[in-house]
């Protein structure tokens, strides 16, 4: 059988990794889980290379063979792609995990009171907490929403916090998703691909489980729904098969056990939604929707869009139908607003914000204005309505020229740009083409409410492959990583 | 008893149709690659008549010959006829259909077709024709025995059944229809050896000869091979069979889901089955077997013009 000849003994996978100066999300020392992370680096650092390569290529080609992909639209054609996947998993330990957790639910919370009095009374702009123009001024302010209540207060049902974890060591609020956020799906198939291409990684190891979350998900919209447990109709609305993202919105779906439809699929009438079945039309009662604000309704939003449901809104503000996310939940996750959110908790809830944010500046205020501008090669400078990475600048990274010619661009339209010191990003032991080497990660964990906020025990773990890059965008380089929690 | 979508209902219907379509053109495809070997490449013609495709086809060629009719069957991607457009097209209905159908007939699918698209003009050579058109083949069966194995039975699988049945009783008749086009202007060949070595490759085409040894007595003749195509109650790709599947499928719709339509694709049912079973293969033949093939192939167009009115209609 063993017709190889056995090569010396190696000096390990782990040998010659090196973190750098920054927090390492498997080598750095943690408050709790000692044995656990050890016993993990012990079998990590037994596996053979090459063989973890073969295991990965073959664990890839599965991936694409299922269609955990995303799609990336050429002139031409459409091409399948899957989230290059890391093999070597991103730890949280129980101790790490239940702040997080706490943090997490409390700016939920915060979000969805913050949406609430938004609609309603504005006490938080009355008492000049955040500037009034901000919010009101805002594109994703929608008037149709003033005074409507919605089902158990609740706007932002699911909830992407992104988090960064400095080179201290600690968890910062970089980003609030209050929208439609993905990538909710590859958490739950990196964990798939883990425990069957490498279940011998995963032996013993005490990794909480990430399968519930179909379930945590249909739950909370049973709550929300009008006819709340009496077996609510529920479906997953999406614009289609040639959405990037259509993948998650098939496995949502699926996990969830409803129906995947079309804004073609759904009817109103008499202020009530129907989807077309086989069977004539079968009432809906709530609707997870996987497409923008602007789509949903051409009565009410983009009069062009062929996505959304003429009359969703009137029978939505009748009560007749429940809506997850809300509409008009982007005010809240706007890059300026995000400034506020540390003042916010404290306003609404008394508390100080368990997760501090990253350092921000805001340039619509003069003194943030003149402090970015006189420190651009030190900040990493963003417009507010981007998403994705798209249109930011790191100033240490940046050349002389590029600097000067975002300057000009910052001067010409301060209120459109944030600005914050660059972290350093904690890493991760990753498979490169060098051997393990770190590269940074992020993390966004996944909250979702209804009558109440759970949060998934894990997350999407994003790492940046390219040698010493701090951008984890999947259109811009970016993987994924199984990302474990830890039993206490 | 969970909906189903009316655009579902048709995607689903048209992944089947299209499954057994690229099966069927495969099976088409290497009987007349069989009798071109006998006629020195003149008989590459009627695979372009019997799927009416002559105006496409010879905008594009100028001959039907084994350079220009598999590649355009298989690989032209500009042909909506063509295996690699049928597999492009079950694989978009597969998709819209990843939450209904199993995750192993979505997987096969999606191998299939990245397998398809990376064919090259090689592949559908003379050479290697006959071989590739047996790949294509059993491609499909594995996803029919994934399908059969792994699909929940609810009315989606109904409706998949449907679709199966309706293109089958098609490719069918097209096949028999082959003959008709190869065939009739040399009447001298009628009973000859040559006769008679292809209607044995149109049989095995469809996966009938053994089968049909069985129930002839004596010789293979036009007549048997058109009755046994047409009329078998236990060959599984015959016409009359795929008739009586749909009927039963869609009764089965009617009172097991309570789908009030499709009344009158009922009605136009028996009367194809009426004419399937009613008269003798001799009064088919003496009307004109090509003649009564058309109006089997008009009547099926019908039956699924009815059925998508009746269930598939959004909005």
């Amino acid at each position: 059988m063993n017709q190889t000849q056995a090569s010396p003994p190696g000096p390990g996978l782990l040998a010659r990794y090196q973190r750098g100066e920054f927090f390492c999300e498997l080598t750095s020392a943690r408050p709790d889980g000692q044995a656990d992370l050890a016993a993990l680096f012990q079998r990590l650092n037994a596996v053979d290379e090459d063989d973890l390569r073969r295991r990965l290529g073959l664990a890839e080609k599965e991936l694409f063979d299922l269609g955990v992909t995303f799609t990336v639209y050429s002139d031409k054609d459409a091409i399948d792609r899957i989230l290059p996947f890391d093999i070597l998993p991103r730890v949280i330990t129980a101790s790490e995990w239940s702040r997080l957790e706490a943090g997490i639910i409390q700016r939920v919370n915060a979000i969805n009171l913050f949406l609430d009095d938004l609609y309603h009374d504005q006490r938080i702009l009355a008492d000049k907490v955040v500037p009034a123009d901000l919010v009101l001024g805002n594109a994703n302010y929608h008037q149709f929403m003033k005074g409507l209540k919605v089902p158990c207060g609740a706007y932002s049902h699911v909830c992407g916090i992104d988090l960064i974890r400095d080179q201290a060591g600690e968890f910062r609020v970089l980003e609030d998703n209050a929208r439609t956020p993905s990538g909710v799906s590859y958490v739950v198939e990196n964990r798939n691909l883990m425990l069957q291409s490498f279940p011998d990684l995963m032996e013993g190891a005490r990794v909480r489980p990430v399968d519930n979350y179909g379930l945590m998900l249909r739950n909370a919209l049973d709550e929300i729904s009008p006819v709340s447990g009496n077996d609510p109709s529920v479906v997953l609305l999406s614009p289609g098969i040639y959405n990037s993202a259509f993948f998650e919105h098939v496995f949502l779906a699926r996990e969830m056990g409803v129906p995947l439809v079309e804004g073609r699929d759904l009817v109103v009438e008499d202020d009530r939604v129907y989807m077309l079945t086989t069977a004539g039309r079968a009432s809906v009662d709530c609707i997870y929707r996987r497409i923008d604000d602007a789509f949903l309704d051409p009565q009410v939003f983009r009069p062009d869009s062929m996505l959304g449901v003429p009359g969703l809104m009137q029978a939505y503000r009748k009560g007749n139908v429940a809506i997850a996310n809300a509409p008009g939940t982007g005010v809240a996750d706007d890059k300026a607003v995000y400034a506020y959110m540390p003042r916010i908790v404290k306003y609404y809830l008394g508390e100080d914000a368990i997760l501090p944010n990253v350092e921000t500046f805001i340039c619509r205020e003069a003194e943030g204005l003149r402090y970015t501008l006189d420190n651009l090669e030190n900040l990493v400078v963003k417009p507010v309505g981007e998403s994705g990475g798209y249109g930011m600048i790191l100033g240490p990274k940046a050349s002389r020229i590029e600097i000067d010619e975002f300057r000009a661009k910052l001067k010409a339209d301060p209120a459109n740009y944030i600005s914050q010191p660059m972290i350093g990003l904690s890493v991760c032991p990753t498979l490169t083409d060098k051997g393990v080497q770190p590269r940074h990660v992020d993390l966004r964990p996944f909250a979702v409410t209804g009558a109440k906020t759970t949060v998934l025990s894990g997350g999407l773990t994003r790492v940046a492959l390219k040698e010493g890059s701090l951008v984890v965008n999947s259109s811009q380089g970016g993987g994924s990583k199984d990302t474990w929690v830890l039993e206490a | 008893m969970s909906d189903l979508l009316s655009r579902n209902a048709d995607s689903i219907i048209w992944l089947a149709r299209y499954m057994e379509r690229i099966e069927n053109l495969a099976r088409i495809l290497g009987v007349a690659e069989t009798f071109a070997r006998d006629r020195a490449g003149r008989n590459w013609l009627p695979v372009v008549q019997i799927n009416a495709d002559e105006e496409r086809f010879f905008k594009r060629h100028r001959v039907a010959d084994a350079g220009t009719v598999p590649h355009f069957y298989i690989l032209d991607q500009d042909n909506p006829n063509s295996i690699i457009s049928s597999m492009r097209a079950a694989r978009e209905n597969a998709r819209s259909l990843r939450p209904l159908i199993s995750t192993e007939m979505w997987r096969q699918i999606n191998r299939m077709s990245t397998w398809m698209g990376g064919l090259s003009v090689n592949a559908v050579s003379q050479a290697n024709l006959s071989a590739l058109c047996t790949e294509i083949k059993e491609a499909c069966q594995l996803h029919g025995g994934i399908t059969e194995g792994t699909f929940y039975r609810d009315q989606a699988h109904y409706f998949y059944m449907l679709g199966k049945s309706l293109e089958r009783a098609d490719q069918t008749t097209r096949l028999l229809d082959i003959k008709y086009h190869t065939l009739l202007p040399r009447a001298e060949d009628v009973g000859s050896a040559l006769d008679v070595s292809h209607w044995n490759a149109l049989l095995r085409a469809a996966a009938g000869y053994q089968a049909s040894r069985r129930v002839f007595a004596g010789t293979i003749t036009p007549r048997n091979v058109a009755a046994f195509m047409l009329f078998s109650d236990s060959f599984p790709r015959s016409v009359i069979l795929c008739v009586r599947q749909m009927d039963w499928l869609l009764t089965q719709l009617r009172t097991r889901y309570h789908l009030r339509g499709g009344a009158r694709a009922l009605e136009l049912l028996d009367e194809l089955r009426a004419a399937l079973t009613d008269q003798t293969i001799d009064a088919v033949i003496n009307r004109g077997l090509h003649e009564f093939i058309d109006w089997v192939q008009q009547h099926l167009m019908l039956i699924f013009g009815e059925i998508r009115e009746a269930f598939c209609q959004s909005r």
